[in-house]
């Protein structure tokens, strides 16, 4: 297990896809509509070193209840300018498109979070502020403080994928089980 | 319209009965559901999946303990209503059961899913044109079911108009669902597998099959849990021995010459709670 702390450096380059890590420090949020925003607008926040995470909240009040990770390939052709800004770690779930293991290369990393462990992830955090609250609450960008957050390297910087792994392993399962050609 | 004060006296307790569902539905797992979890993160010999397990365990504790939801997505509510012989089918009911999402969707709280499908302006409250979903069949008892439904799994489910030769292919068409799936729908995941009757009954039959026990699968569903498993997916698609933990399947006869076949994909979470209207 390796621990990580915000705001990231050039440690993220050495850690390998099933790698075993935990991330504190601040992280924000961004679905969708952060961002066409953040790409409309610019970065609300300084995104060297920074981590972004995948996500849409319940908050109630100044109250995070819950923050489990969203889909990140929804994500897959809108996040290239982050990584070029300096972000060097991206949080989610399901794993990204082809464009960003090549976007994450020599620069950055994506870390996987178990879906569905909102009120894990919620145990671990706290709110600190928040940006584009316009956006409503499952597509502002929350500013928030995590404390060893549990996830495994998903992408890490030399193209190693291992959902592309696990994904081509049971293309070849399907075919032979199906006698597919 | 004339409301009779017995009529929404009925609404009100209605309205109480899918709060409070709903409620249950988002923080605790059923049973057999947990079940279903414990045996398949025990029988797990992949590292990684391990620790995915773990995690969902140490979360499905923590909701509880905080009492608040399991994922911060608490999907989109759908409701199954029995109606018994002595009351009336009316628009109170549905009525009723808005007003009981509305009131969870302040209390639990629920992040506010509902959206206009074009623009996408949100309901803030959880309802819409035609949301929630309603079912409604007789039954002996006033009873609410609710099964909030998540995106990420719901966006991998499939209908299929297979050809009436083709019942050999439906292993093949569950396996290939979850081959394009792989870990957007947050696995391990349940499939509910609806076959037969027309374009429509068989997705309303994928779905209702969620709601039978889940710990538990005939020879048939087993051998399609089998055809899933052995893709490898995994816990969250990171590899592992377990994608589906259970198949279930519910048929309808159909017409001679079609051959529907519909899987609804269900996350790990599969949240169902059912409450019996005190009226």
């Amino acid at each position: 297990m390796i621990d990580l702390a915000t705001p990231l450096g050039d440690e993220v380059l050495s850690l390998r896809a099933g790698d075993r890590v935990t991330l504190s420090g601040t992280i924000y949020t961004a679905r969708d509509e952060a961002h066409l925003r953040m790409i409309a607008e610019g970065i609300p926040f300084d995104p060297k070193g920074a981590a972004v995470y995948h996500c849409g909240p319940v908050v109630q009040g100044d109250r995070l209840v819950v923050a489990g990770p969203t889909t990140s390939a929804r994500m897959n052709a809108l996040t290239g300018f982050l990584i070029d800004a300096g972000v060097r770690a991206l949080i989610g779930k399901g794993g990204m498109g082809r464009e960003v293991v090549e976007q994450l290369r020599g620069r950055a990393v994506y870390l996987a979070l178990t879906g569905g462990c909102a009120a894990l992830a919620a145990a671990r955090m706290n709110l600190k502020g928040v940006y584009f609250e316009d956006l409503g609450m499952a597509e502002a960008v929350w500013v928030i403080e995590a404390d060893h957050l549990p996830l495994t390297v998903g992408i890490d910087s030399h193209g190693g994928d291992i959902f592309e792994a696990v994904r081509e392993k049971a293309k070849t399962q399907f075919y032979q089980r199906f006698n597919i050609k | 319209m004339m409301v009779n004060p017995a009529d929404s006296t009925l609404s009100d307790a209605l309205a109480n009965a899918t709060e409070r569902a709903l409620a249950e539905a988002e923080i605790r797992l059923p049973p057999d559901v947990l079940a279903a979890l414990r045996r398949a993160a025990a029988a797990e010999r992949n590292e990684i999946a391990q620790q995915e397990f773990a995690n969902i365990l140490e979360n499905i504790a923590l909701a509880e303990e905080r009492q608040v939801p399991i994922c911060q997505d608490t999907g989109v509510p759908v409701v199954y209503l029995t109606l018994p012989p002595d009351v009336p089918f009316s628009p109170l009911l549905f009525e009723g059961i808005r007003e009981g999402v509305r009131r969870a969707t302040v209390s639990i709280p629920l992040r506010p899913n509902v959206v206009d499908p074009l623009t996408r302006e949100n309901t803030g409250d959880n309802t819409g044109v035609g949301m929630p979903a309603v079912h409604v069949t007789p039954g002996d008892r006033l009873t609410v079911t609710v099964l909030p439904k998540g995106a990420g799994s719901e966006n991998t489910s499939r209908i299929g108009m297979l050809l009436p030769s083709q019942a050999a292919e439906i292993p093949r068409f569950i396996a290939e669902t979850m081959l394009l799936a792989g870990g957007r729908p947050c696995p391990p995941v349940f499939l509910g597998v609806g076959i037969g009757g027309t374009f429509d009954t068989a997705a309303a039959l994928a779905k209702e099959a969620l709601l039978l026990p889940l710990d538990t699968m005939d020879d048939y569903e087993r051998e399609l849990c089998d055809a899933v498993n052995a893709l490898g997916i995994g816990p969250m698609g990171l590899g592992g021995d377990t994608t589906a933990l259970a198949v279930k399947v519910k048929r309808a006869d159909c017409h001679t010459a079609s051959l529907p076949v519909a899987v609804n994909v269900q996350c790990w979470a599969c949240r169902r709670a059912t409450v019996e209207v005190e009226r």
